[in-house]
């Protein structure tokens, strides 16, 4: 595949960081070339935390991308530093608990998903990253939803959080479902 | 080579360091590299005779290097960049009494304080002798999260063959990113060969004596004159660098670390609008691969460098060079990465 990146950016706490990370850990086991750079430091002003995963059948040369192939906004702020340097032809999976109203972008897509209304649903807040990365596996086709939850369920056992698998899996389904 | 895991470049490098026999670490935490002192402090204390401590000070942790290398185990300190300015004196000191040892530098924007986003300001005082004193450190510039574990574990041999600092110059983006590493199999220690310099107690002979320091001048001068031929020695034989496209090109880009891999894109950016981007990485900022680039040099019109700073390797790129191509530079500093189309604008003013 053509190299394809996505920037994934909300709240600190929303699991925006482990969304990327889950990003570049499916797509290695799908046998891509990965990365993964997250913000530090003055990028954390304002209360937003993001970063960048892109995935590509070739060697990745910049980690940083100026126009991105897809964007996943968890909030407002986020949508207002990245929506407009999304690349034409892009996605924007955007969460429509928090963002009421959204401008145009043209010729980029923009797929709203109630990430809080769905992970509330599953009685666990904590799960609206998966409903969120779910919608965006839809939405972009960029990796399948058996491959992002291999990858999630690899990330969590190995990070000894193994009981929480079976909720993300039901996470990333619904969000799968809402992103038609 | 085991299975790939998606590795930071801090942890990728903490890890590849114990499985080249480092058996003691210690340091002073600092962004963008804190993840490297967290993976020893985990991780060290679970292999056999592993020491990991957090110093009070960076001067004390290079300190502790010199210590432990004196008796000839595999030693590393690591830090970013005004943490490396701490250690400069123990470095020197390290230098002048040839221990093997690895200095790890997750760069950041100086100068001072400066602040945690990455950079390459820091090349002068790597490649031209951050401390006092004439001596050189083998300096390698990982531009991958694979290749800063590679480098790292080789930089232990380097450092033994050669009793010489060997520092692994990086920076906050390589430092905090992941890729996908695949990690060289441990080694055992035990097996390294002798160092039969080391102070490793005198049952049965004489004492070792490890020092930096020659009262008489005649003395001092010879300690010199044998430092500078071993440097000799390391020009000839450990220069590295990659070169991609080099091939008559429209004009050749030197970068080295998270530049180079950021041209990289440039280049691809390039090709569909027609021009033809070289690139010369050198992987060796010391020795610098000076005849090679002059040989490349002979064909083009315009060497273009491109740095995280003001412009520093492009003087080494001058050197070499000399008047056979233009040679203009652009960086970016501060800690502002410089995107890849923003190398092709430039790349665009010059062909």
């Amino acid at each position: 595949m053509e190299e394809y990146s996505t920037i994934v950016s909300g709240f600190g706490g929303q699991g925006v960081i482990l969304t990327g990370k889950i990003i570049a850990r499916s797509g290695m086991e799908e046998g891509l070339e990965v990365t993964w750079l997250p913000s530090y430091g003055p990028e954390m002003r304002g209360g937003t935390a993001n970063c960048t995963a892109i995935i590509s059948s070739k060697l990745i040369g910049s980690p940083v991308v100026n126009n991105p192939s897809s964007l996943i906004a968890f909030n407002e702020p986020s949508l207002d530093k990245f929506g407009a340097s999304v690349r034409e032809g892009g996605v924007i999976v955007l969460n429509s608990s928090l963002i009421e109203d959204h401008p145009e972008y043209g010729p980029t897509r923009v797929v709203p998903v109630s990430f809080n209304e769905i992970a509330r649903q599953l009685e666990n807040q904590k799960v609206i990253n998966m409903v969120a990365l779910g919608a965006w596996s839809h939405a972009t086709e960029a990796l399948s939803l058996e491959a992002l939850q291999k990858g999630m369920k690899l990330t969590l056992e190995e990070s000894g959080k193994g009981k929480f698998v079976e909720v993300n899996e039901k996470a990333l389904e619904k969000g799968y479902a809402a992103a038609d | 080579m085991g299975e790939k895991k998606l590795m930071r470049g801090n942890e990728a490098i903490a890890e590849a360091a114990i499985r080249a026999g480092c058996r003691n670490y210690f340091a002073y935490p600092i962004t963008p590299q804190a993840e490297l002192l967290q993976w020893m402090a985990n991780h060290m204390p679970e292999v056999e005779n592993g020491t990991f401590l957090q110093a009070e000070s960076e001067v004390g942790a290079i300190s502790m290097v010199y210590g432990a290398a004196s008796t000839g185990e595999r030693t590393m300190t690591s830090s970013s960049s005004p943490g490396i300015s701490l250690k400069q004196e123990g470095i020197s000191y390290l230098a002048g009494s040839e221990l093997p040892s690895v200095i790890v530098n997750i760069m950041r924007g100086g100068p001072g304080l400066g602040n945690i986003q990455p950079a390459q300001g820091d090349y002068f005082q790597s490649t031209k002798g951050g401390g006092h004193g004439d001596y050189q450190l083998i300096v390698l510039a990982p531009s991958t999260v694979p290749e800063a574990a590679e480098l790292t574990f080789e930089s232990f041999d380097l450092a033994d063959k050669y009793r010489i600092p060997v520092m692994v110059l990086a920076d906050g983006m390589i430092g905090q990113m992941m890729e996908p590493v695949e990690l060289p199999s441990p080694i055992d220690p035990s097996n390294l060969p002798d160092k039969p310099w080391a102070t490793t107690g005198t049952n049965g002979r004489d004492p070792n004596v490890i020092r930096s320091f020659a009262l008489g001048a005649e003395n001092l001068k010879s300690i010199n004159l044998d430092l500078q031929e071993k440097y000799e020695k390391i020009r000839k034989r450990e220069i590295r660098f990659e070169e991609i496209g080099v091939e008559d090109p429209d004009i050749l880009l030197v970068a080295f670390g998270t530049v180079a891999r950021i041209a990289r894109t440039a280049r691809r950016l390039g090709k569909k609008e027609g021009i033809d981007i070289g690139i010369f990485r050198p992987i060796t900022l010391w020795p610098f691969p000076d005849e090679r680039l002059a040989e490349l040099s002979e064909s083009l019109d315009t060497v273009l460098t491109v740095e995280m700073n003001a412009g520093q390797m492009v003087e080494d790129v001058r050197l070499s060079v000399k008047s056979r191509a233009q040679t203009p530079f652009y960086g970016e500093q501060g800690g502002v990465v410089p995107t890849p189309s923003e190398i092709l604008e430039e790349v665009k003013h010059h062909v």
